[in-house]
């Protein structure tokens, strides 16, 4: 097979899923289900990540394979991101495929859309020039402007596609200033060309625009508090599944150009950009939490509590490069199992029209849903970081990299938010547990959990405990994709102090 | 010759006013037009540069950034006018029906 060809695999498969279930979709008469499209979408996610499993044993043979006339890089760092994104997408098409089932008959093109949004999100991965990335972004961008406003007839669908559409479109714009100054302190877009002569460069004041705007551009894109303001008001228009999707893939996706950009572009101006970083990362934390204590509605709540995610992952970022990379890749997958599961499990709670939406509604539904109230509550001690879960180890590593790295007071500052968001998480656990505020005849009558979607919960519960119990295995892979990502010039020691990924690290 | 300080200021200027009008106007068509003003100023500096380093690959960018807005511009009016018909308004301060 061509290199070129073998570069892009996951991504082409997806592509021709997403437009084979577009030309299939009018085939099929109207009013009639649309499960046959959703299994073929599934089966082409499925495809492409086996496909980057195959690259991942090419990596390991052979080391990193360039493509495209060096625009593409795949190496261990964008394998583990292709295999995070077409899990996340697998599980969430799965669940998916009876929550569309009757009131929507368009939901062949929302297959298509999360097969497209996906390609994109590999697609920023594996770029090593900023304009591929720049494409990426934009591909995974408009495909999830489209499915945030999918509940089509609900007043709140339209208005969170909007939200999300003007704010996401504001951010591109200043990730795209930065890669316009970027090209005009060093005369190049390729992330090798620029670590090579950024550190040279004429005019340093442009680069430290630049890397401020690309830091701005993504930090709308993680969410990242002051960038933060669309969160909550898109999470809670949208619907659940696709929320479970788009508060970890395109965030995922973000913070793995995040990593490449700040490590491999711009190592020299480390000192620089993690003043910007810590600054970011205290505020979204602070901001989110505190935000997330006023809530009602659930999925609100859970939008602020993403926004603190995504501040527990920059601390991460204060460490050198093998432990930030490390780190962050792990609280990544960490967060994407515990999140894509707590929402998953609000759609079978809440159904497509949203009846239980705030934590009254919740509350006694440990009598009606036993079951799915248990997974809840297991996922929300995750997101706390309870022991024996993936959160846990998530947020030991990005506070531990940082502590060895003489970051202590945001580590405190990061610990302290943790114990604060206890209290929300725990609101919510003790309501499911608690006698119901008022009868409700639906939510009496419990719909049927299908078995596509009882398959997708149960996976992303079992990624939850197995990144809780044996996080050594994901850590062997993300530590080995540190090597790949590793510039010539790098000012910090390269001495990992994570923990070894050996089974003796509890103890540490 | 116009040096290319004067282009690059030009630019930064009109970031700055896409920037403001975004954050100051209230009718969803003007913000969306900041927008488009944003990536235009972008598009101008991607040319000065371009010019500046002798290489033609700042301006093959500019391509790509017109295609893309061009895709953005397509699914942002479909969502404005799928909100319009839904509310009947333009203004963003009443597209507010989410909040706690």
């Amino acid at each position: 097979m061509p290199t070129n060809l073998l570069t892009l695999l996951p991504e082409i498969i997806l592509t021709v899923t997403g437009v084979l279930v577009m030309l299939a979709e009018p085939m099929i008469a109207p009013g009639k289900s649309r499960k046959p499209l959703g299994w073929l979408a599934i089966l082409g996610t499925l495809a492409s990540g086996l496909a980057a499993f195959y690259q991942l044993q090419l990596v390991n043979a052979s080391g990193p394979i360039s493509g495209f006339y060096a625009t593409i890089q795949v190496d261990a760092f964008s394998v583990f991101f292709h295999l995070l994104i077409s899990s996340i997408v697998l599980v969430t098409l799965l669940a998916s495929l009876d929550y569309f089932e009757g009131p929507v008959s368009h939901a062949g093109e929302y297959f298509a859309l999360a097969c497209f949004g996906a390609t994109g999100m590999m697609f920023m991965t594996c770029s090593v020039e900023l304009l591929m990335v720049f494409i990426g972004l934009e591909i995974s961008s408009i495909s999830t402007y489209i499915l945030a406003g999918f509940r089509k007839g609900q007043a709140t669908a339209s208005e969170s596609s909007l939200k999300y559409f003007l704010l996401g479109s504001f951010a591109t714009a200043f990730f795209l200033y930065g890669i316009a100054l970027c090209f005009g302190a060093t005369g190049s877009t390729s992330i090798g060309a620029i670590a090579a002569s950024l550190g040279t460069t004429a005019t340093p004041a442009l680069a430290l625009l630049a890397i401020a705007m690309v830091v701005i551009g993504l930090g709308f894109k993680v969410s990242a508090a002051p960038f933060h303001v669309w969160t909550p008001d898109v999470y809670q228009g949208a619907p659940a599944p696709v929320v479970g999707m788009m508060s970890t893939a395109p965030k995922a996706a973000a913070f793995a150009v995040l990593l490449r950009f700040l490590f491999n572009a711009a190592p020299m101006y480390r000192n620089h950009w993690i003043v910007l970083i810590e600054i970011l990362a205290v505020l979204s934390m602070t901001i989110g939490n505190l935000g997330a204590l006023m809530q009602r509605d659930v999925k609100r709540l859970l939008a602020y509590s993403s926004i603190a995610h995504a501040g527990y992952l920059l601390v991460a970022f204060t460490s050198i490069q093998q432990d930030a990379v490390a780190a962050a890749c792990f609280y990544t997958a960490a967060y994407a199992a515990m999140n894509v599961g707590a929402f998953l499990v609000i759609t079978q709670l809440s159904g497509y029209d949203e009846q239980a939406r705030t934590i009254d509604d919740f509350t006694g539904m440990a009598l009606k849903r036993p079951g799915l109230s248990a997974l809840l509550g297991f996922f929300l001690l995750s997101l706390i970081g309870i022991p024996f879960t993936g959160g846990f180890f998530g947020k030991f590593y990005a506070f531990s990299g940082a502590i060895h790295n003489g970051h202590v007071v945001l580590a405190i500052i990061g610990l302290a938010n943790s114990g604060v968001a206890c209290f929300y998480y725990l609101r919510l656990l003790a309501a499911l547990y608690a006698r119901p505020v008022r009868e409700d005849a639906t939510l009496l009558s419990p719909r049927k959990l299908a078995i596509p979607a009882g398959i997708a919960i149960a996976a992303s519960a079992v990624a939850t405990l197995a990144l809780g119990i044996m996080p050594n295995h994901v850590l062997n892979l993300v530590q080995r994709a540190t090597p790949e990502t590793l510039p010539a010039f790098s000012v910090a020691p390269a001495v990992s102090t994570l923990p070894p990924a050996a089974p003796t690290e509890m103890t540490r | 010759m116009v040096p290319i300080a004067y282009y690059l200021v030009l630019a930064a200027i009109l970031f700055s006013i896409g920037v403001g009008a975004f954050l100051i106007k209230r009718n969803i068509i003007t913000i969306f037009m900041s927008i488009e003003l944003m990536l235009n100023a972008v598009n101008l500096t991607f040319v000065a540069f371009a010019h500046m380093w002798h290489q033609i690959s700042g301006q093959i960018f500019v391509f790509f950034v017109m295609v893309v807005a061009a895709a953005e511009a397509a699914v942002g009016l479909a969502i404005i006018i799928a909100l319009f018909r839904a509310r009947q308004t333009l203004n963003v301060d009443q597209v507010n029906l989410m909040k706690n």
